[in-house]
């Protein structure tokens, strides 16, 4: 048992799998270069020591690299693209969107094409183009699973599941929960370790967990939001407000029954989620939860989001833009005085 | 028959097997039986025989919108084929591809992909792992002379150079990208010049000369093989079909169209092999042979199920 960053705890993950399986590879932007990084935020840190040939630096292709990941995943390689920030994925966008979600489909189903993909997000101060929350942008998007872990421990037994599984997987990692060091140090981050077990382990795709109990209001968060939401229940305990905290950890597939099973307990739901509110995934989830599971509420479904603005650079306008403990406070307060 | 005499009839019949094959579709789609839209391939019959009959069992090959003929030269089943065409279950796709789509992976074809320079990246890749698991085999990325303008172009020759791998780029300059002439879009007078950015072989052959096509194809695949790099092959050549659909082509000059129609491959192959002393009967006997087997593909395709409406859920995950 062993304390580490998500950023460490996905490391050994790579490594594990690497170790294990031949045919798994990393590509992408600075991933291998020595006395570099390790890709942006140090996940790939130090690999080509004992991968020299599978830890393949591209030249800054994104649309080159994804496509040329899903080709060699077409004869047996399982490559694990690393994409700087997440942002860039939009530069590769054909690739994903029209190739890598849709070449099994247009097989009949003959073909396989697991590609891992992993791409930092979360707002930190670098303004609109390295930022972005980009999960409704996928989420809309028939053939990829999309994991979002939120801690160290299910950072690294998703991501190995991942590279286990015979589908395009994307994973989108924030970059203020990494716990990155040194120069790669990132202002503001929250604590995400976690102790990972010496045994190996692996956390199934699709299954939620329930990160706090509470009995008066469900509250569904990921990534960041999800530890937002942890200081947002602390704070509303202190006013008697008992509060469940379901964080989904996968949105494709989704645990919908989790969410039912803790709304037929609360009666009650706030969505926070850190991207804009038009089209997000709170949008998703309020509309499934309106379809199926409206006799369990009792008060309005409440949505925590970005304002529909790009993300601004000013540390004053990026608080008022991003979720966090108080809003989801307020949030909460609101739809507990309105049906109680 | 000598064997040389037996593989040059092997392309002349491959050739219009696909010629055969596209006026056939291009029949059922204006007759309205067959759904959907279709990019055909008459006039190029030469670029994909040529360059897949260069090719071994386990070389792998990315097509584009226009994936007929090079399905046919790689030897899928044209029954399925067509049953893709109709969108019934027996097709190489269950129905799921179409036109565009189509392809076999036991046959060394990908799904073709219909975005233009989409599967040049993919093609890289498919070399990469050939590459990685020290496999002797060669990718190949046809793609039409539009493509070599798309970003994907110069981001997947760049990585094929430096990482030396095992790929063929073989664009077929049909001089238009769907309506547009290639003097409007760009200024090389050869697409291969392109290459020199590379530091590979940049190459231009005539792409209606079955033979030449071949040749330059088969000293491309060795370098590839042999881990001597990529290669960029351009095929000169034209389409004397619409783009699509019922594209009667207009923009193609009267004049061009006319000399088009001289230096078709199939022609110029068929005036080749008489003189050598093959007969006409000998060729024809082979046409007749193809349309047979054209028409138990229609019957098969025609008589075949269509999915069922549940299968659409099929397919998308493992």
């Amino acid at each position: 048992m062993a304390r580490l960053t998500l950023a460490e705890a996905l490391r050994q993950a790579i490594r594990e799998e690497m170790q294990r399986d031949e045919n798994v590879y990393c590509i992408g932007e600075d991933i291998g270069i020595p006395g570099g990084w390790g890709g942006a935020f140090t996940v790939t840190l130090g690999l080509e020591k004992e991968f020299p040939d599978r830890i393949i630096n591209t030249p800054i292709s994104e649309a080159g690299f994804f496509g040329v990941a899903l080709g060699s995943s077409l004869k047996g390689l399982r490559p694990i693209v690393d994409v700087q920030y997440g942002d860039f994925l939009f530069c590769a966008m054909d690739q994903i969107a029209n190739q890598i979600a849709k070449l099994r489909y247009m097989s009949g189903g003959k073909l396989k094409t697991p590609v891992v993909m992993r791409a930092p997000v979360g707002f930190t101060g670098r303004g609109a183009q390295h930022s972005q929350m980009l999960e409704p942008f996928f989420q809309c998007l028939p053939g990829i699973k999309i994991l979002v872990p939120a801690t160290a421990y299910d950072a690294k037994g998703l991501l190995k599941s991942a590279v286990r599984d015979d589908n395009p997987v994307l994973i989108f990692e924030h970059k203020l929960l990494y716990g990155a060091k040194g120069a790669r140090t990132e202002p503001g981050s929250v604590d995400a370790s976690s102790e990972i077990p010496d045994e190996e382990y692996t956390i199934p795709i699709g299954k939620g967990i329930v990160r706090r109990q509470g009995t008066d209001v469900t509250i569904i968060a990921t990534l960041l939001m999800m530890h937002r939401a942890c200081e947002a229940a602390e704070m509303l305990e202190k006013e008697n407000i008992k509060a469940e905290i379901i964080d989904p950890r996968c949105l494709v597939p989704f645990d919908w029954e989790i969410v039912k099973e803790s709304i037929s307990k609360t009666g009650r739901i706030v969505i926070v989620e850190e991207s804009p509110r038009n089209g997000g995934v709170g949008a998703e989830i309020a509309a499934k939860v309106a379809e199926e599971m409206l006799d369990y509420l009792i008060a309005p479904v409440k949505r925590v989001a970005a304002p529909d603005t790009p993300a601004p650079f000013s540390p004053a306008l990026e608080k008022f833009y991003v979720s966090d403990a108080e809003k989801i406070v307020k949030a909460v307060k609101e739809i507990i005085n309105i049906s109680s | 028959m000598k064997p040389e005499t037996d593989r040059l009839l092997e392309f002349y019949r491959k050739m219009v097997l696909i010629r055969e094959f596209e006026e056939r579709v291009k029949l059922l789609f204006l007759e309205g039986i067959m759904p959907g839209t279709i990019h055909q391939y008459q006039g190029q019959e030469a670029c994909a025989v040529g360059v897949c009959s260069a090719l071994k069992e386990g070389d792998v090959i990315t097509s584009t919108h226009r994936p007929h003929g090079h399905c046919i030269a790689m030897g899928m089943d044209i029954r399925k084929m067509m049953a893709e065409l109709f969108g019934k279950s027996t097709g190489c796709c269950k129905g799921k591809g179409g036109s565009m789509h189509m392809g076999d992976i036991e046959k060394g074809v990908v799904p073709a992909i219909a975005i233009v320079g989409g599967g040049i990246p993919i093609a890289t890749g498919l070399g990469l792992a050939f590459k990685m698991k020290k496999q002797d085999f060669v990718a190949v990325c046809f793609m039409g002379d539009g493509a070599t303008n798309e970003g994907t172009f110069h981001e997947s020759l760049n990585m094929a150079s430096i990482w030396n791998l095992p790929v063929v780029y073989v664009v077929e300059n049909n001089l238009y990208g769907a309506s547009t002439h290639i003097s409007l879009v760009m200024k090389v007078e050869r697409i291969s010049e392109r290459a020199c950015a590379y530091k590979i072989p940049g190459i231009t052959a005539d792409g209606n000369d079955v033979l030449e096509v071949y040749q330059k194809a088969q000293e491309a695949v060795e370098r590839a093989r042999t881990g001597n790099g990529p290669t960029l092959l351009e095929l000169l050549t034209y389409r004397i079909t619409g783009h699509s659909r019922r594209d009667p082509a207009l923009y193609q000059p009267g004049e061009e169209k006319k000399k088009a129609l001289e230096n078709e491959p199939i022609k110029r192959f068929s005036n080749y092999l008489t003189s050598l002393g093959i007969s006409t009967e000998t060729l024809e006997d082979i046409r007749n042979r193809v349309k047979k087997e054209i028409e138990d593909a229609v019957k098969f395709a025609m008589e075949s199920p269509n999915p069922q409406p549940e299968d659409t859920l099929d397919d998308l995950f493992v």
